[in-house]
């Protein structure tokens, strides 16, 4: 029956496009790049396998060591930070006030710019000479320091501060839309018992919010081990090496030092990192769909 | 997103007041960057040195914007900010085009056809989302230049097609998950084949999900920096790469007024997209994002 043959086969011919991108980008690039960084290649690809040499060169990096600090200290504060600020944000919008949709457009619209933008924006706030620090001067606080960005162990602190402004309003919009769906009846109960709404709030509702708190730390967490843009834009890696991270590495080590045997080391170890996390957790989602269903 | 629950309180407690200051010193913080670029924007540039960063410029002067769009250098090249503008437009259009289409259509194929390897595929797709884009970079490279890709704009169209892959196959497979399967049952006893159906039964239930699909890939390629960088090559580079170019030009004195009205100009396509989508917005990052 031809139909039935033709109905088997524009399935799997409409998949193709899909199948190449998986088989070739993704896999195929991925062992590429994994078996680059078992050879012995600097400024061209080289067939000479040095086992974990270049790992071994890459965990001495001083640069890569800074890298992953940095990529530690950010991702923690960073993560932190804007789930506790978006938190807050939501819960106080969601007290019936006046100008909701005005503020709610005003917390998230960062979020929808560059991060090239939000880079660019906070180095000349932060910019001693331009910035807030010479605003404070010019006021007459000829004392006044803020000059974190030029200072080689808080300029990464600064980079969280950017990245918590640029992400914040999308934490309080994914939680504004978990407490729409809280019952009104526990904050009626609660009044009635005379918790203070802090507690209730922090004891009671943060846990009812917690699939709310997964969306948003696994967004965060994503663009954090993506981070580049922003680095490059409001710092490009400086004072020094103070503000370099990992996908940073990278590209440098590609595009602009020829070294591509420590790049690729350096991506691998990335994707392990990752692997590490975001495996046992789809196999876990994948035990608990499966288990709903038998 | 419904409303808050029962009506808002009538009195003015020092609560409320607490409530809403906190709030307006939040709303003041969020808008400072965008505030300090405006101002400065319309600034010239004897008056940033002598002003205050807050202060308001003395006459509305558009010189800056002026520069920043047609004048403003690049290394050698000072064509303005307009050149990566229209790189970025020509760059957009096809990809949201393509990247739509291919995600639309594997959506389609892995909700209600169970083709081979569907699963594998679908698991592999959430999978990629999280890997940086470090992994496939260089190897990337290397097979583009096999087939001359590198440094056109096909190149780079082709590549947000496959990063946008994951993102789009999701949001479109559980749209059509949750589709009644009567509807498909039905078009099939009606004798409608694997193409009929997508075209004349599923894309028209899509139109939401098409729309959210657009706001996601529009912000998200005109923002995008590091594909660009890469694979756009030197024609073809994306406005967000050009504006770093510009800013980090450094011949003469730096043109902070001209900085940031490019800067500016920069952000209004995805403030506009913003602005304009309102509610949809939110829901295209829902869309979107892998649930917990």
């Amino acid at each position: 029956m031809p139909r039935t043959i033709g109905l088997r086969v524009a399935p799997q011919l409409a998949l193709l496009p899909a199948m190449l991108i998986a088989l070739v980008v993704y896999c195929g690039t991925t062992g590429w790049t994994v078996w680059i960084s078992l050879t012995n290649s600097r400024m061209l690809p080289s067939a000479v396998f040095v086992g974990l040499r270049q790992y071994a060169s890459l965990f001495s990096n001083e640069r890569w060591q800074v890298s992953v600090t940095n990529l530690a200290v950010f991702g923690g504060l960073f993560v932190l930070a804007a789930l506790v600020l978006g938190f807050v944000l939501a819960v106080l919008i969601d007290q019936r006030i006046r100008g909701e949709d005005l503020l709610r457009s005003v917390f998230l619209y960062p979020f929808s710019m560059s991060f090239i933008v939000t880079g660019l924006a906070w180095r000349w706030i932060l910019d001693p000479t331009l910035g807030i620090q010479k605003l404070l001067q010019d006021l007459g606080f000829t004392g006044a320091r803020f000059d974190w960005l030029v200072q080689q162990n808080r300029v990464i602190y600064c980079l969280v501060f950017a990245a918590v402004w640029h992400a914040a309003g999308l934490v309080m919009a994914i939680m504004l839309a978990g407490l729409r769906g809280v019952d009104p009846e526990i904050l009626k109960a609660a009044r009635v018992d005379g918790l203070p709404m802090w507690r209730v709030y922090l004891q009671v509702i943060a846990p009812m919010l917690g699939g709310s708190f997964a969306t948003a730390t696994i967004l965060l967490a994503t663009s954090v081990v993506r981070l580049y843009d922003l680095s490059v834009a409001m710092t490009n890696g400086g004072p020094g090496i103070a503000s370099e991270v990992p996908a940073k590495f990278v590209m440098d080590h590609l595009f602009e030092r020829g070294n591509i045997g420590l790049a690729t080391a350096a991506a691998t170890s990335m994707l392990a990192t990752i692997a590490a996390v975001v495996v046992p957790w789809m196999i876990w989602q994948q035990r608990a769909r499966g288990g709903r269903h038998g | 997103m419904s409303a808050p629950n029962g009506r808002r309180p009538r009195r003015l407690t020092p609560q409320r007041i607490g409530l809403y200051a906190f709030l307006l010193i939040m709303a003041g913080f969020f808008l400072t960057p965008l505030y300090v670029m405006l101002v400065t924007s319309l600034k010239t540039m004897p008056e940033i040195r002598a002003g205050n960063l807050l202060g308001l410029p003395v006459s509305l002067n558009l010189d800056a914007w002026v520069t920043a769009w047609s004048r403003a250098c690049t290394g050698l090249s000072c064509h303005g900010i307009q050149v990566g503008f229209w790189n970025s437009v020509r760059i957009l259009v096809p990809s949201v085009i393509v990247s739509i289409s291919v995600g639309a259509l594997t959506g389609y194929c892995l909700s209600f056809w169970r083709p081979r390897g569907g699963e594998l595929l679908f698991g592999l797709l959430i999978a990629v989302a999280f890997v940086p884009y470090q992994v496939f970079i260089y190897p990337l490279v290397r097979i583009f230049g096999q087939f001359g890709l590198n440094n056109s704009l096909a190149g780079i169209v082709l590549v947000h097609t496959m990063f946008g892959l994951p993102t789009m196959t999701l949001i479109f497979r559980n749209h059509f998950a949750g589709l009644p399967i009567e509807l498909f049952k039905a078009a099939r006893v009606d004798g409608a084949g694997f193409w009929r159906i997508f075209g004349e039964i599923m894309l028209p239930m899509a139109v939401p999900i098409i729309v959210v699909a657009m706001i996601l890939q529009v912000t998200g390629i005109w923002n995008d920096f590091i594909l660009g960088l890469v694979f756009a090559g030197r024609d073809n580079l994306p406005m967000t790469v050009q504006l770093n170019n510009v800013v980090n030009t450094t011949t003469g004195e730096r043109s902070y007024n001209v900085d940031m009205a490019a800067t500016l100009l920069t952000a209004l396509v995805p403030l506009a997209v913003y602005f304009i989508s309102g509610r949809w917005f939110v829901r295209g990052i829902a869309a979107g994002a892998v649930k917990g």
